[in-house]
């Protein structure tokens, strides 16, 4: 049987006086074996949220419904959102879960060398391969491995905390805006790891802002605006033509194409509206718009009650053929 | 012309510039290209005269800077503006959005200029304008760091990197409103990038040259 994660209905509110926000509302995806699912979307719209929700990871002010059922080898399935923190701590974190977080630089002790914090890793979650040989994977040779995180530039603290994720050798992967301000020659180096990771028969689930990254791994692509997931479909489907109008926008806009910024802002998360969250910025939006679009069905979902059918005019110019 | 010539900058015992020159030309925008580490974020604190080089010289419209930091002189440090790569790393946390958008009219003891009405045209509403840093995302406050840039209408502005952390459409929008500004005010613009293709849109209009550090 193969390997997957499975995620039903997920909603992630968090209290806070006087207001509560939408987070994540009714999130449903799977993650399978040997692919990478990337999931796009502007910042705030709650993708790292909903990563941090999937690793039972929010804090107190948080409630969570909804499910997470993760399938992987001979061990029973088991839904990460209902689990007790304490098998969470034992068994998935680390395990059968790696998470590379959000700013690197800020998740590595600034007193300790590469090698001491990977070492830690290796130890605390009984791998008994050398912190070279997972640094190697990662990409870093071992002198790097002696250096103090303020020795190590951008890209190199990126590898050292890939190579931590992977201390535990984790069945999924979630990589939380792994390429935030690389370069391109290290964007390009990140991605080609992670799709290295799911052809050895993992999973990544990739979140980012940054669409051409995505474009250079993903098998799916997830897009998500407030809180929600508007739209999934296979990569070169939705690099062809995505046919969600805020999907569509956010392709316009990249300097490759368009150029050309969708009007208006994102709503609150504090105060969503009860039908599709888009339509103050949308240029096909009818009355029907004021009640909430149905997700629609597989491969291709689309919430959206006038979805495009076309592919765009402009025809992709630079899609990386795997 | 906003120009540097043989800037030279070492931190410590290493040297991130050696004798580099660079000239920004009013009334378009001049592309900056080069590797991570190559020193581009370091040329740009120089030309914001926000960092004394170890050699070289600064001239701003044909005046040598001889004072840099808080001891340069107020009408040339705010004519040149720095917008950064990472906006949460430019603000003071305790501020809110409309606090920021009008620090130079207070560190300059201006009477406060039409701070709304920029941050309003760079998309912020005035809900937004009373949260403090913490409570929006990096694209809400780095539209308050452009407006606050912009505030004292300074001759050049220099984008470090600015809209690396940005999803494509804030991005363009940003940079959308950046053009807007030098065509009305044929200020000069200094785009440092390590993406080719937004390198040209932004360049082209204006048919600027681009530069390439290594
Ligand atoms: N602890 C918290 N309390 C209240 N709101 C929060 C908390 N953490 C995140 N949020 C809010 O949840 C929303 C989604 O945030 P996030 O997942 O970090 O966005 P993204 O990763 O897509 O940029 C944002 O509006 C953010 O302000
Ligand atoms: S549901 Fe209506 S408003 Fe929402 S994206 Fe589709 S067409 Fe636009
Ligand atoms: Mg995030």
């Amino acid at each position: 049987m193969t390997s997957s994660l499975t995620v039903q209905n997920l909603s992630v509110r968090f209290h806070l006086p006087g207001a509560t926000v939408h987070a994540v509302s009714d999130a449903s995806f799977e993650v399978r074996q040997g692919e990478c699912l990337a999931l796009v979307g502007e910042s705030g719209c709650g993708k790292s949220v909903m990563a941090h929700a999937l690793m039972g990871l929010l804090p107190g002010n948080a409630t969570v419904a909804g499910s997470a059922w993760l399938r992987t080898g001979g061990a029973p399935p088991l839904d990460l959102i209902a689990a007790p923190e304490r098998v969470l701590a034992r068994t998935v974190r680390g395990r059968r879960i790696g998470l590379v977080p959000q700013s690197p630089a800020a998740h590595l002790t600034p007193v300790r060398t590469a090698r001491a914090q990977l070492a830690e890793a290796l130890r605390e979650l009984g791998n008994p391969a050398p912190a070279d040989e997972l640094a190697a994977r990662a990409g870093l040779a071992p002198e790097q491995l002696d250096r103090y995180p303020h020795q190590l530039s951008g890209g190199m603290a990126q590898r050292v905390v890939n190579a931590i994720a992977l201390a535990g050798d984790p069945w999924l992967i979630i990589a939380d805006e792994p390429t935030s301000g690389l370069d391109r020659p290290l964007v390009d180096a990140t991605m080609t790891e992670l799709r290295r990771l799911a052809d050895d028969g993992r999973a990544v689930l990739l979140i980012t802002h940054d669409l051409r990254a995505a474009e250079q791994v993903a098998d799916h692509i997830a897009v998500m605006y407030a809180s929600r997931v508007v739209s999934h479909a296979p990569a070169a489907e939705f690099f062809a033509g995505p046919r969600h109008p805020y999907a569509a926008g956010l392709l316009e806009a990249l300097p490759s194409r368009g150029f050309t910024p969708i009007p208006g802002r994102p709503p609150e998360l504090t105060d969503l509206p009860a039908g599709c969250a888009f339509l103050p910025r949308c240029d096909r939006s009818t009355a029907a718009c004021s009640h909430l679009p149905e997700a629609g069905t597989e491969p291709s979902r689309v919430a959206c009650h006038h979805p495009l059918e076309r592919p765009l005019e402009h025809p992709l110019e630079h899609h990386v053929a795997r | 012309m906003l120009r540097a010539d043989g800037i030279t900058v070492a931190y410590g015992r290493q040297r991130v510039l050696r004798g580099a020159d660079l000239a920004v030309a009013p009334g378009v925008v001049t592309g900056l290209a080069g590797p991570s580490g190559c020193g581009k974020s370091t040329l740009s604190r120089v030309l914001a005269l926000l960092l004394r080089p170890d050699a070289g010289r600064l001239t701003v419209d044909g005046t040598e800077v001889h004072r840099w930091r808080h001891r340069a002189s107020r009408d040339l440090r705010t004519r040149v503006a720095l917008i950064f790569q990472q906006p949460r790393l430019a603000v003071d946390p305790r501020l809110t959005l409309r606090e920021i958008a009008a620090e130079p009219y207070q560190a300059t003891g201006r009477p406060p200029g039409p701070a709304d009405e920029l941050a309003e045209d760079l998309g912020l509403t005035p809900e937004l304008l009373v949260r403090r840093p913490h409570e929006v995302s990096d694209g809400q406050l780095q539209r308050a760091c452009v407006a606050r840039a912009l505030a004292l209408r300074p001759r050049y502005v220099i984008c470090d990197e600015m809209t690396t952390m940005l999803d494509a459409s804030t991005q363009a929008h940003l940079v959308a409103r950046l053009e807007a500004y030098r065509r009305e005010t044929g200020a000069g613009i200094l785009a440092i990038t390590h993406d080719e293709e937004l390198l040209t849109r932004w360049t082209e209009p204006s048919g600027g040259p681009t530069v390439r550090m290594s």
